[in-house]
């Protein structure tokens, strides 16, 4: 399965809930098959999905999953101890490890070697790492969304991207109808 | 009131509920009173370009936010103010400190202090000074400016503001 297809089977569980995708092909990807004002697309700079995500869940009470990549991951590095350090139980990070940049085409990522970003979470305190094959992703993302606890899925799936088009929705719209949508959720 | 309680009681007033902070031996007291404060998470981060995905999504989620930073981390944050806060129209304060001003020591500060107001520049940041103590009296009209405009806006504090340091 390549990260098209954990997103494809992954729809019919997140399609309601709040998700900030990762930049490039991932949030192309997540528009092509389900565009919904839950979603707020990262038009640009590569590696905040997760930061962005964080700051959305400890700031209000619905569950937020950030859709983050490998080399997204590896370019913010720093994330990991701040998640741990601030949970937020509301907050689910999936990190789709194809072990590759894939947007820019396929070049490996080291999570495709030697590292592991499940064992990186863990080290950096995050208490609830699960790692699993992308075809066991809907089951431990059903599992995460009835847990009431913070969680880090590492969903290792192949290298691979189907041809969509870029989005071309403003930024301010995406941004807006996510807000809006996130408020009125809060009551 | 000192410079450093007026700032956090200014952010509070302004209903800032989360700041993220990198540390700058200048920023250091303000940066104990955020996190002492009862009405302020307090994030600190590991780069600035996180913490202004942090202010971003609080922002997003219903809750105004601040960076507290140095300005040589600017280099650092060139593509984030750009293609997140600018690009989605998001207000960000940044308190930062502008070292390599009067009264540094450390050459290598100077570096980034001569080409600190030319990048705020070419962003287009709205960019205030603060250089003697009482500039502080401004920092509650900045704030309602950043949130009435929804821009980042950047606040720097020099050596001659915090008295040395």
């Amino acid at each position: 399965m390549i990260r098209s297809d954990v997103l494809k089977e992954l729809i019919p569980v997140i399609s309601d809930q709040f998700i900030v995708c990762n930049i490039g092909l991932p949030s192309q990807e997540l528009h092509l098959l389900d565009d919904q004002p839950t979603n707020f697309y990262m038009l640009g700079t590569m590696g905040l999905a997760s930061s962005i995500g964080l700051g959305v869940a400890l700031a209000q009470k619905e569950k937020v999953i950030a859709i983050d990549g490998d080399g997204s991951v590896l370019t913010n590095f720093g994330t990991l101890p701040t998640i741990a350090n601030n949970v937020a139980d509301n907050f689910i990070l999936l990190i789709i490890d194809n072990g590759s940049y894939g947007s820019t085409g396929d070049q490996p990522t080291y999570a495709g070697k030697k590292t592991s970003l499940a064992a990186v979470a863990r080290a950096c305190g995050c208490e609830n790492v699960v790692e699993c094959r992308a075809e066991d992703t809907v089951e431990v993302m059903k599992e995460a969304l009835a847990g009431d606890k913070m969680t880090i899925i590492v969903c290792k799936c192949e290298s691979g991207n189907i041809p969509v088009p870029v989005i071309t929705k403003d930024p301010v719209v995406i941004r807006d109808r996510f807000m809006t949508t996130l408020a009125a959720r809060n009551g | 009131m000192s410079v450093n309680d007026k700032i956090v009681s200014d952010l509070v007033a302004n209903q800032i509920e989360l700041v993220t902070t990198v540390p700058c031996k200048q920023l250091a007291g303000v940066i104990d009173i955020v996190e002492a404060s009862k009405d302020i998470y307090h994030i600190p981060a590991n780069k600035e370009d996180e913490g202004i995905g942090i202010c971003a999504g609080a922002f997003m989620g219903g809750k105004r936010s601040a960076i507290i930073m140095q300005n040589t981390a600017l280099g650092v944050v060139v593509n984030t103010l750009v293609t997140l806060t600018q690009f989605y129209r998001m207000p960000l304060p940044m308190l930062i400190s502008y070292r390599g001003e009067l009264g540094e020591p450390v050459a290598c500060q100077v570096e980034m202090a001569v080409h600190t107001k030319a990048l705020l520049n070419q962003l287009q940041i709205p960019t205030y000074h603060f250089h003697r103590e009482e500039d502080v009296e401004e920092l509650d009209k900045i704030l309602k400016y950043t949130f009435m405009c929804n821009k980042p806006v950047a606040i720097l504090t020099d050596a001659s503001f915090w008295k040395g340091y």
